[in-house]
Order: structure tokens, then sequence, then C-alpha cells
């Protein structure tokens, strides 16, 4: 889907140079694309009880793995051969940090699509799963809207990203304490709402990758980093 | 104040049909406004304070009011695309653009307060302290001892023999180049491999104690083993000099400098610290330059 914009890494004199800074892009969107359907299928796989689809995305993981390390070799091999500065430095950079986030992300997907297949070969009524497809619902539209930004370099975007995280936070919180309230009502739930409450916190974690791989968007945009800031730091940085 | 775009066309001589479709084109960043440059151009602690600087070569203007201050013991780099000025600026420091008949210097150019271009300023001293080094090593075809001992002994800078051997053995040293010629220093210097060479004119240079040493880019007829150790001696020699050095290695700037100034088609378009200029500079045309965006 390349825009107008994605013109800034495409104007080098150096037309192989062009064409590895957009393969390295493409690549990584293709990533970002098949880690959130991981994501969305593991959600799929445990409120529908499927032990078939959770099973493909345990294999599929290695193919994320895979594109994690030749997305990695790529951006090391244009390092060494082209020597980037400013923003295709900052490109080169962040696809490197935001490739491990979404690697990452896969591992969380891995781990719900297991929990689905204990949970569906424990075959109990469902507890928790409207906050599991709740948060799911949140995280993946952050996830979705991270890559976006990454594609369209949108820092705005990237910024409501960033605080769209505590919304998660909060969430989660609720979604915890209602499953602590199933606990206590009848302790032969405990193991089942624990793995429940698993799969949020694996929910949970997608959502903060979101926010880093936001956070990288902005640095590659503005050139400043604003990991480990205020909120109103990063507003600054992005109202630029 | 005159804007001029990127093509240097001002927009009265355009016809406005045609002025639109260039602003388009061009982000509006890519305008310098004359006389304005980006980012942290001048300096606490001045060795250099250079103020509206314009040299017309003839009825050229190939600096166009440039205004830096260079600092003491810094390292600043001039970078950018050929014909863009960095090589004339430079050679205005120690007036090497004396010798080009129509080549006119303006402005105030001071170096430790006092004014480069004073008539009666003697420019043999001024050379002394402001040292250049060339991109191509041009040693003389003397020995490598002569070749060193030549300037202090124009300039008197050793009364006895023993002062001499002295000098020259301690700017042999500071170039990295001791070793490798001590005991052949009869041996003619044009003998010597290019690193070598250069490594040479850079204790020649050094050898009358100057206080500032220009280096136009220096290291582009060197292999890169002569090169790193020529950086390696720009980073020795800035404890106690300050360098300014002209490349065409955005990586070499990158690696020897404190500052670095950009320049374009006459005019100074951004200064920053070197680090700030290869990760995120301020101007759109410092970008584009530093990332092989045009040439």
């Amino acid at each position: 889907m390349p825009t107008k914009k994605d013109d800034v890494y495409g104007d080098h004199i150096s037309h192989k140079f062009n064409d590895e800074l957009m393969e390295l892009k493409t690549e990584f969107l293709k990533m970002g694309g098949m880690v959130e359907a991981q994501v969305e299928n593991a959600v799929q796989a445990l409120v529908d009880g499927d032990g078939h689809l959770a099973e493909q995305i345990r294999a599929k993981d290695k193919q994320v793995d895979k594109m994690e390390m030749d997305l990695d070799e790529e951006a090391t091999l244009i390092i060494a051969r082209r020597q980037p500065t400013a923003r295709d430095l900052r490109l080169v950079i962040s696809v490197i940090k935001m490739v491990a986030d979404l690697e990452r992300v896969g591992d969380e997907a891995k781990k719900i699509a297991k929990l689905a297949i204990k949970l569906s070969e424990e075959g109990q009524a469902p507890r928790g799963y409207v906050e599991v497809r709740h948060i799911g619902t949140h995280v993946l539209g952050m996830l979705h809207d991270s890559l976006d930004a990454f594609a369209r370099l949108d820092s705005e975007q990237a910024l409501r990203i960033m605080k769209e995280d505590k919304r998660v936070d909060e969430e989660y919180q609720a979604a915890a304490r209602t499953l602590l309230t199933f606990m206590m009502e009848d302790t032969r739930n405990i193991s089942r709402c624990m793995s429940v409450m698993w799969v949020l916190r694996a929910l949970e974690r997608v959502g903060d990758h979101a926010c880093n791989i936001a956070e990288n968007v902005i640095f590659m945009v503005k050139g400043e980093d604003v990991r480990h800031t205020p909120v109103e730091e990063a507003e600054r940085v992005v109202g630029r | 104040m005159n804007t001029l775009n990127t093509t240097v066309t001002s927009e009265a001589e355009m016809p406005e049909e045609n002025v639109v479709p260039v602003q388009e084109e061009k982000p509006a960043e890519t305008v310098i406004e004359e006389g304005k440059t980006v980012g942290r151009p001048f300096a606490d602690d001045a060795k250099f304070k250079l103020r509206n600087v314009e040299v017309f070569y003839g009825q050229d203007r190939a600096i166009k009011n440039i205004s830096l201050d260079i600092g003491r013991n810094e390292v600043i780099a001039f970078i950018g695309p050929s014909g863009c000025g960095k090589s004339t600026f430079l050679r205005c420091l120690n007036r090497m653009n004396d010798s080009i008949d129509i080549c006119r210097v303006k402005g105030s150019l001071n170096l430790d307060d006092q004014d480069i271009y004073d008539p009666k300023r003697d420019v043999v001293e001024l050379r002394a302290r402001v040292g250049m080094v060339f991109q191509k090593p041009n040693p003389f075809p003397k020995s490598i001892y002569d070749n060193v001992a030549y300037g202090p002994r124009i300039h008197g800078l050793a009364n006895r023999k023993s002062d001499l051997d002295d000098i020259v053995e301690n700017s042999l040293r500071k170039a990295g180049l001791w070793d490798e010629v001590k005991d052949r220093l009869d041996a003619t210097a044009t003998g010597m491999s290019g690193g070598q060479q250069q490594r040479l004119c850079i204790a020649r240079a050094i050898a009358v104690s100057p206080e500032v040493v220009l280096m136009d880019e220096p290291c582009s007829a060197l292999d890169p083993i002569a090169t790193a150790k020529v950086e390696e001696l720009i980073a020795e020699l800035s404890e106690s000099y300050t360098i300014v050095i002209v490349t065409h290695s955005m990586q070499q700037a990158a690696r020897v400098s404190h500052r670095t100034a950009y320049f374009h088609l006459g005019h100074l378009v951004e200064v920053n610290e070197t680090n700030k200029v290869f990760t995120s500079p301020e101007h759109e045309l410092t970008e584009s330059y530093i990332t092989g965006r045009f040439g």
C-alpha cells in the first residue's frame, strides 16, 4: 500500500538504496500483518474453543520468528552497505526495535493459543470471555493503528495509541477484578479463571508492544525519543 | 532579505505561473533565506568570529553572507556538494584566496578578535598561526627532515640544531609518523607512501606551532588505513589545536568533528552538533544531502 508519503524513503540518488529501504518497510508491514492475524485468530480460537485453529497458530509462530531474523539481517546489511543517516538511519534503527516488539506479540499470540487448547479441553462454561473479547478488540485496534501509523508516518496517530495504553491498563484491572469475583464465588473456578487471567495479561502486553511501536514511529518522524517520558512531552514533540 | 529556493531563482525573476509548481515540488523548508543559518552557528569561546562574509570571483558571489564562529579547540567539519563554497570559505581563514586575482572577500573575519584582512597584517605570520593541509599530499622534494624543518627555519623558531631536531621529532611524533621514519630522516619524502606523505604534511603544518589547522579533504587520496590514522591524529590534535576540516566523506565528518556546517550554493544552511546533524538535522536540505538524496 505505498502512499505518496512513502516517497520520503524512495528518493535517493541510489535506486538500489531506495529499493532496500522500501523492501525493509514492506517486509516489516508484512510481518505486522501476520502477527496481527495471529492475535486475532488466537482470541477467536479461545472464545470458540477451536483447538484446531489454536494448533495452527502455534505452528505459524515459527514463520514469525523467521521473519524477525530475516528483517534483522536486512537491516544489518543496510547499515553495513549504506551507513544510513538522519531519517534513513532512524527508519532502520526503529525497524530493528519494532521487529522485536512484533516477535513478542507473536509469542503472546502463541501463549493465548496454548491456553485456548487447555481451556477447550477442559470444556466448561466460559467465564471472562466477554472481557477477553473486549480487550482483545481494543489491543488489536491499537496494533493495527500502530502499523498504520508506521506505514503512513503519522506521528499524531502514534500519539493517540500511546494515550490508549492507559485505558487498556484500566480495562485489564477491571477484568481482573471480575475474574477475582468468579474465583471467590466458587473455588472450582480458580484454575480456569487463572488461565483466562493469563490470556488477559497476554493481551495487555500486546497493547504495550503496540505502544512501543507507536513511540518508535514518533522517533522516526520527529527524531526525538519519547520513551519513558510523560505524555505531555510526547505531545510537545508531535505538535512541533 | 533575499529569499531563494534551491534553484537560486528569485521569485521576482520568474513568471508567476512558474513559481507555483516549483514550490509544490519542494517542501517549504528547502527555501534558503540568505544570511540565515539554522542550528548553532555561534560559539561561546570563539577562535574565529566571522560575520557577514561574502566572497566574489569577479562578478560571481561564491559565498553569500555567512556568519559563523569557530570555537577554540573545536573540530568543525564543512560539508556540502561540490561547488557549494566550503573550500572557498576555508581558504578565507588564512587568506589563501589572496593569490587569486579576481577574488574579493567582504565582511568581518576575526582571529582572536583581530582582523584577518587588515591590510597591515603580516600574511606569512597569519599562515604560521593558521596552517593548512591540502587534498593531495604535497611534500617538498627534499628529505623527510627538511620538510618538517622548513617552516621552523623560515620563522626562526630554532636557534640551535638540537632545538630544530626536537621540533622535527615532536612534530613527527604528533603526526604519528616518528616510529615509521626515525631511521630514515634523510630519505626523500616523495618516496613515502601516500598516507605517510599526508601525515608528513600534517607534521610540517604543526612544526611551526600553529593555533589552527585547516584541512581541505585531507583523506580523499588515502586508503582506509591511512585515513583511520589521519582521523586518529585529528582527535589527538584537537586537544591543542582548532581544526577546520572540509570533507566529502560524511562518515568522516560524523566521526571526527564536534560541529558540522552544511554549505549549499554559497549559503551556510545549517550548523549543529555533529551528533544532531547525522541523526536528526534541522534543515530539509541538510537531510537531503547527508542521506544521499541529491548531488
